[in-house]
């Protein structure tokens, strides 16, 4: 971690108000979706469990890296996939 | 992989995850939107996977097979009845690759971890650890593999605060001294606690600020990740969704009219459901329907409202209350549906088994916009919801549900109630509407109701024909 700790609590707190105008747009009819939409995208954690599993810093690293990539991709994979077939479903009266 | 080209391909993910978020205002563009969040993490991943750090693939390689399969398995087969279970499951995974980064990184660090790192790796670990247990308890209460019921002992918040303040004290004993490696795992071992206690008291009526409020913390988990890795990407990303739950379960309060402190503590010291109906069971009678009833009821009205509840998903009744939904449009009624925010257990739950079921989304509408409508409405059909179309928020004070924005279900011409009891509801407060002279209470499985309703109408219009 460097210096620009700063420079990384104002992303933060910006993203944090980015975040709430967008999901106060959202439509309530969608929340289930926004849900396991934020859910696949926490999955980003994905980012970290690769550097863990795959620079060899020693068993106990890759194990959990590998733990954790599982776990990242199946977040990333369902999620994504899950919350596509859920917008599917909903259609208006005249697509049909 | 040149550094430059990474930190770009961060970015446009980054702008990415944003821009998909941003498209779920409309069902029209949220597909759309989906589709460029899944870009967005495709550049992040392979970006990732092209650093120089990276020198061997083979369990990366595994780890990805394992949890394709696992997570496409359950977003192929998963039934949308059981989607709340499957949110809080995955809560749990992504909480988990957090934490476990976490702990690589201590390690990594070790013996010299530096005091700011170890705030940062405190927070993934602690919030990861958390959230890893209390989704857990959540899917567990969900899937009804522990009791949905409050779980309440003496001296819970007492010993909560306890373990609470032990817990953060940890952390700061930790921040001081980051080379006490047994501290560090204490300090996970009492975060897992946390969870499971923090989970433990809450009902299941509850379920929705608890979920959202765990997809909080899993995204600021990963968050924590992105400033223990150094990853401005990871930190928007996290913060994200991180705002996306907490702002979630802040509206799903309000739509209980509750405070936050309420949902997360109130059970304990209540008193159990069903006492405040059982002081007032004075002589009230209710008048009891056949679908047949309903059924000449629906041939005359005009415009129907039907506002289902959890009770709808609990009788798998979605597809016939569309198969009625659309006999009744076929007549030539105005139908429409009245969805709650709070209705099922996470936001949006309706929304969905309605749209699974093929109900068309422009019919389902929000209390706002439905509720002037009541009084001009001859039918409303209640499937399976209770607190929600309760007259007691309106005007009596001592109600737990008093100040709880409702459906003003008893202002319509006729109210049908389908039910399978008398028992109050979450809040335990009884339902006057139910004993109202213009509500017809069918009793019995809701699905069973509305399959014979369904049957009727149709052997009638058969015979008009």
């Amino acid at each position: 971690m460097s210096s620009s700790i700063f420079d990384s609590i104002y992303i933060l707190i910006l993203a944090g108000f980015v975040g709430y105008m967008v999901i106060t747009r959202v439509t309530p009819l969608l929340h289930t979706p926004l849900m396991s939409a934020t859910n696949a995208i926490s999955g980003i954690s994905l980012v970290g469990s690769l550097v863990a599993a795959g620079s060899n810093q020693g068993f106990l690293s890759t194990l959990l890296g590998f733990i954790a990539v599982t776990a990242a991709t199946i977040n990333v994979v369902g999620g994504f996939m899950i919350t596509d077939r859920m917008l599917r479903m909903f259609k208006r009266r005249e697509d049909k | 992989m040149n550094d430059y080209l990474l930190n770009a391909a961060y970015l446009v993910a980054a702008v990415l995850f944003i821009l998909g978020l941003m498209a779920l205002n409309s069902p029209r563009t949220a597909r759309r939107g989906i589709f460029l969040a899944e870009i967005g993490m495709l550049l992040a991943v392979v970006g990732t996977l092209l650093r120089n750090e990276i020198v061997s693939f083979e369990w990366i390689i595994v780890g990805f097979i394992i949890g394709s399969l696992i997570g496409g398995a359950m977003a192929i087969f998963m039934p949308m009845t059981a989607m709340p279970q499957r949110i809080a499951l995955s809560h749990s995974f992504g909480a988990l690759a957090a934490a476990l980064v976490g702990i690589v990184k201590y390690n990594e660090h070790l013996p010299h971890v530096d005091n700011a790192l170890m705030v940062v790796i405190g927070f993934e670990v602690l919030l990861g650890s958390l959230t890893v247990t209390g989704s857990l308890m959540a899917f567990g209460k969900l899937q009804e593999l522990i009791k949905g019921a409050p779980i309440v002992y003496p001296f819970q918040n007492i010993s909560n605060i306890i373990l609470f303040f032990g817990t953060v004290s940890l952390f700061i004993i930790l921040i001081f001294f980051p080379g006490l490696t047994v501290l560090f795992y204490v300090l996970i071992g009492a975060a897992l606690l946390v969870g499971i206690l923090m989970v433990l008291p809450i009902g299941g009526a509850d379920m929705p600020v608890v979920l959202a409020l765990l997809n909080s913390y899993s995204g600021l988990a990963a968050a924590a990740t992105g400033f223990a890795i150094d990853n401005k990407m990871l930190i928007i990303a996290g913060s994200l969704d991180g705002a996306s739950g907490f702002f979630l379960s802040m509206m799903m309060s309000k739509a209980m009219n509750r405070s936050f402190a309420n949902v997360l503590f109130g059970a304990v010291g209540s008193a159990p459901s069903g006492q405040a109906a059982t002081g007032q069971e004075e002589a009230k009678t209710v008048t009891r329907y056949t679908p047949e009833d309903v059924s000449y009821m629906l041939e005359n009205a005009r415009s129907v409202i039907i506002i289902p509840g959890y009770g709808m998903a609990v009788a798998q009744a979605q597809h016939v209350v569309q198969e009625l939904s659309a006999s009744l449009i076929a007549r030539g009624i105005l139908v429409r549906f009245a969805i709650h925010p709070v209705a099922g257990r996470m936001p949006g739950h309706m929304n969905v088994l309605l749209a699974e079921a093929n109900v068309p989304y422009d019919l389902l509408c929000e209390p706002e916009q439905i509720n002037d409508d009541f009084p001009n409405t001859d039918v409303v059909i209640v499937v399976g919801a209770n607190d929600v179309v309760n007259p007691a928020a309106r005007y009596k004070k001592d109600s737990p549900l008093y100040g709880m924005p409702i459906f003003d279900a008893d202002k319509a011409h006729t109210i049908v109630v389908l039910k399978r009891s008398l028992n109050p509801g979450f809040a335990g407060e009884d339902n006057e509407l139910f004993y109202d002279k213009k509500t017809m209470m069918v009793f019995g499985d809701a699905k069973k109701t509305l399959t014979s309703l369904v049957q009727l109408l149709k052997e009638r219009a058969a015979v008009a024909v």
